[in-house]
């Protein structure tokens, strides 16, 4: 049986993590193909109801990625970002969603070979994890409609 | 006439297994920490004992908070729809009080009316009430006041009432009532002259509904809408609660190319539940939704529908955060000069 | 305690300072229901004893009871830690609210104004009770499986009422994020991603926020403990940010605990 692949969708802010990893690209450095990127333009603007519907429409783990302490583009969103991260993967913790699966990283614009290790770290954690039916199977139209290629 | 038979109390587990090796589920109030729910259960044991009132009514054996209508997939231009789950298992309802099963005819009234609400119907068709009389009432229950009884037999297929503390006298009082019996005919037996009257709970009348129902509809501008709902923060957990309240949304998911169609329970003490696109809100504040409840029940159903929207199961007024007592709220309208 | 309340009561509306006081009546047999007082005669109906828990605070919001005028609120901790909540989040001016203050001792406490009461308030920080916190901790000892099959089992008797939000002053907001379709952040049907998504949010949107008053749980009418979410945040809060803000989520430190990041 072929190994499990892991669906991630990452989150990451517009000025570094996303810049990080196109230079992770231009370096020509490669790494799982197993994450999706989506761009947002700052770790503050990263609503913890976007992770959660990742996980409702089939993601087995998500990464969230911003700027390093001190140099976020607008200056403390992702200070904010921070304390809202703590209080929730607490709260998920707390009623057993499995806060493993969410993996939080400061990438900057200069970092292309950190991003690389994210991302293959992510991709070797969640894959032990196995897939987050758990989860994803809550809503009636996964649990009782299961095709191959959903979403 | 009646079909009266008895059952003893110890052979109602017997009761409950032969029912379902008939392939029927079978629902029956279960406590669940300060609760009582209807839940599927496998043997009569697990029924809960020595409460008033469910917590939440049978109706959602008809009606379920949350019900596919259907789903779909879209591709390109076109949307096809799919086969559905397959059809639900015959249900049997064990331990709906009288009340209860009197609300069914309103809710009939609302989704067998002029169009026959196809998933209604099915569930309505294949669904066994086997209920309880009340021997215990409440400062809640009214259910005389608006044409019940503790030992009302309408909406029943069979109703039992404990007549000793190990026999339950039963009404057989429909075909469907009848099947059941003829699952296990020998737990039964013939009822001699018992009645059921002595042991049944005394619900009180307490207001006279034809003088609520001709006030009415002249109290449409009172201001006593506004005095009696200052309190009312709401939620819709007296519509939730009711056994008689009918009212749904419909909300559709997709997840990529497929669909699927779902019926909820919707309450009219929502703020946004009369919200216009447009951003008008005919009932824009508490006062007037509070007024659509009691009126929607009290007069509009009456009028339309030929049933009150009410059985006086008390429900609401138990499970209100805030103490919206509907009885004391009837009573001082009708009260009111 | 009752007594004085009446008689401050009184006093308020014989002089014309309110023309309301929202206070606790006698309700349906041994409950106690919120009361709105116009007239200076009808003091004498106000409660206060054991049973007077509900958080009246949300009254303050409501558009009918404001219509009656200016208010007085008999306020409990919960509903003084409510108002100075409300009050960051702008949604009174100084004037709009007399306070009738009763402290944890059960002391008539004198706020001539709002600003009073947010000093009070910051006098006295939001803890868990021993027994709240053990309650949590219970949850915390239990494995990650076990907490899943917890709240799956809690959150599956929800009916989507939305007596927690309809109950809880801080929920005020015209549109509800449950509310908002473009996209649909929450699934409306009761099931049992549904009922997830909801608990989770209606805890996140009030972390921080919260007053740990329990009205949520209280309201709830099949009986979903509720409030545990919001505690598990509320000791969050304590142990990683401390005490000293209005409103955790609104301010940072640069060396807040972040050893879970990459």
């Amino acid at each position: 049986m072929a190994e499990f692949e892991p669906k991630i969708i990452a989150f990451v802010c517009n000025w570094c993590t996303y810049t990080g990893a196109d230079l992770t690209g231009t370096s020509r450095i490669k790494h799982a193909t197993n994450v999706r990127i989506i761009r947002l333009p700052c770790t503050g603007r990263i609503d913890f109801m976007l992770l959660m519907k990742a996980f409702a429409r089939g993601a087995d783990g998500v990464i969230v990625s911003g700027c390093h302490p001190n140099d976020c583009h607008y200056t403390s969103g992702n200070f904010h970002a921070r304390r809202r991260w703590i209080l929730f993967r607490s709260l998920l913790n707390f009623m057993g969603v499995d806060a493993r699966r969410i993996i939080f990283s400061w990438v900057s614009a200069a970092e292309g070979a950190k991003w690389a290790e994210v991302v293959n770290t992510a991709v070797k954690e969640i894959r032990a994890l196995g897939p987050y039916d758990e989860y994803k199977n809550l809503a009636p139209i996964r649990a009782s409609w299961r095709t191959e290629h959903a979403g | 006439m009646t079909d009266k038979k008895t059952i003893k109390k110890s052979s109602l587990d017997d009761l409950f297994k032969k029912m379902m090796a008939d392939g029927k589920r079978v629902l029956a109030p279960v406590r669940k920490g300060e609760t009582v729910l209807f839940q599927e259960v496998d043997g009569y044991s697990a029924v809960a004992a020595d409460y008033v009132q469910t917590t939440l009514s049978a109706k959602e054996a008809l009606l379920p908070r949350c019900e596919e209508m259907m789903r779909f997939t879209t591709a390109q231009s076109t949307v096809s729809l799919e086969e559905g789950p397959a059809k639900p298992s015959p249900v049997v309802v064990f331990g709906v009080r009288p009340c209860d099963a009197r609300s069914i005819a309103v809710v009939n009234a609302v989704y067998l009316k002029d169009y026959n609400d196809a998933l209604y119907k099915e569930k309505s068709d294949s669904t066994t009430i086997i209920a309880v009389s009340c021997a215990k009432s409440d400062e809640y229950c009214f259910c005389t006041s608006v044409g019940g009884s503790p030992g009302s037999t309408e909406g029943s297929d069979i109703l039992l009432t404990l007549i000793d503390g190990d026999t339950y006298l039963a009404e057989i009082l429909t075909d469907k009532g009848k099947a059941v019996v003829s699952i296990a005919p020998a737990l039964f037996a013939a009822a001699g002259s018992e009645v059921k009257e002595k042991h049944l709970a005394d619900v009180p009348v307490q207001f006279d509904l034809g003088a609520l129902e001709k006030k009415l509809p002249g109290a449409f501008d009172g201001a006593v809408w506004i005095t009696q709902s200052l309190r009312c923060i709401g939620c819709g957990t007296c519509s939730y609660v009711c056994p008689a309240c009918t009212c749904f949304d419909i909300q559709d998911e997709t997840d990529g190319t497929r669909g699927m169609r779902f019926r909820c329970w919707d309450s009219c003490g929502f703020g946004q539940f009369t919200l216009h696109t447009s951003g008008h809100n005919p009932r824009e504040v508490q006062s007037q939704r509070w007024r659509q409840r009691i009126m929607h029940k009290f007069s509009y159903q009456p009028d339309q529908l030929q049933v009150v929207g009410c059985v006086g199961c008390g429900r609401c007024s138990r499970a209100c955060p805030v103490d919206m007592n509907i009885l004391q709220h009837i009573k001082d309208i009708v009260e009111a000069r | 305690m009752q007594d004085k309340i009446i008689q401050k009561a009184k006093e308020l509306l014989s002089g014309g300072a309110v023309q309301v006081v929202i206070g606790y009546g006698q309700g349906t047999g041994d409950r106690v229901r919120a009361i709105f007082i116009q007239k200076p005669e009808d003091a004498g109906r106000l409660i206060m004893d054991g049973r007077c828990v509900q958080n009246l605070a949300g009254y303050l919001m409501k558009h009918e009871v404001r219509a009656l005028g200016r208010a007085a609120i008999v306020a409990r901790m919960p509903v003084l830690r409510s108002i100075a909540q409300l009050m960051y989040e702008e949604q009174f001016k100084d004037s709009d609210v007399a306070v009738i203050g009763i402290s944890d001792a059960n002391e008539l406490v004198d706020l001539p104004d709002l600003n009073a009461l947010k000093e009070y308030v910051r006098a006295n920080p939001l803890k868990l009770t021993p027994e709240e916190q053990a309650e949590v901790d219970r949850l915390d000892a239990m494995t990650r499986e076990e907490r899943w099959a917890f709240w799956m089992e809690e959150t599956s008797k929800c009916i989507k009422c939305y007596a927690c939000r309809a109950s809880c002053p801080m929920c005020y907001c015209a549109r509800c994020t449950v509310e908002v379709n473009q996209p649909q952040w929450i699934s409306v049907p009761s099931h049992d991603l549904g009922n997830l998504e909801w608990h989770i949010m209606r805890a996140m949107h009030l972390a921080g926020r919260c007053v740990n008053c329990g009205e949520c749980t209280r309201a709830c009418p099949v009986g979903i403990p509720l409030r545990l979410l919001n505690q598990r945040i509320i000791a969050d809060i304590a142990d990683n940010f401390g005490e000293e803000e209005d409103y955790a989520l609104a301010a940072f430190k640069p060396d807040d605990k972040e050893d879970f990041i990459r």
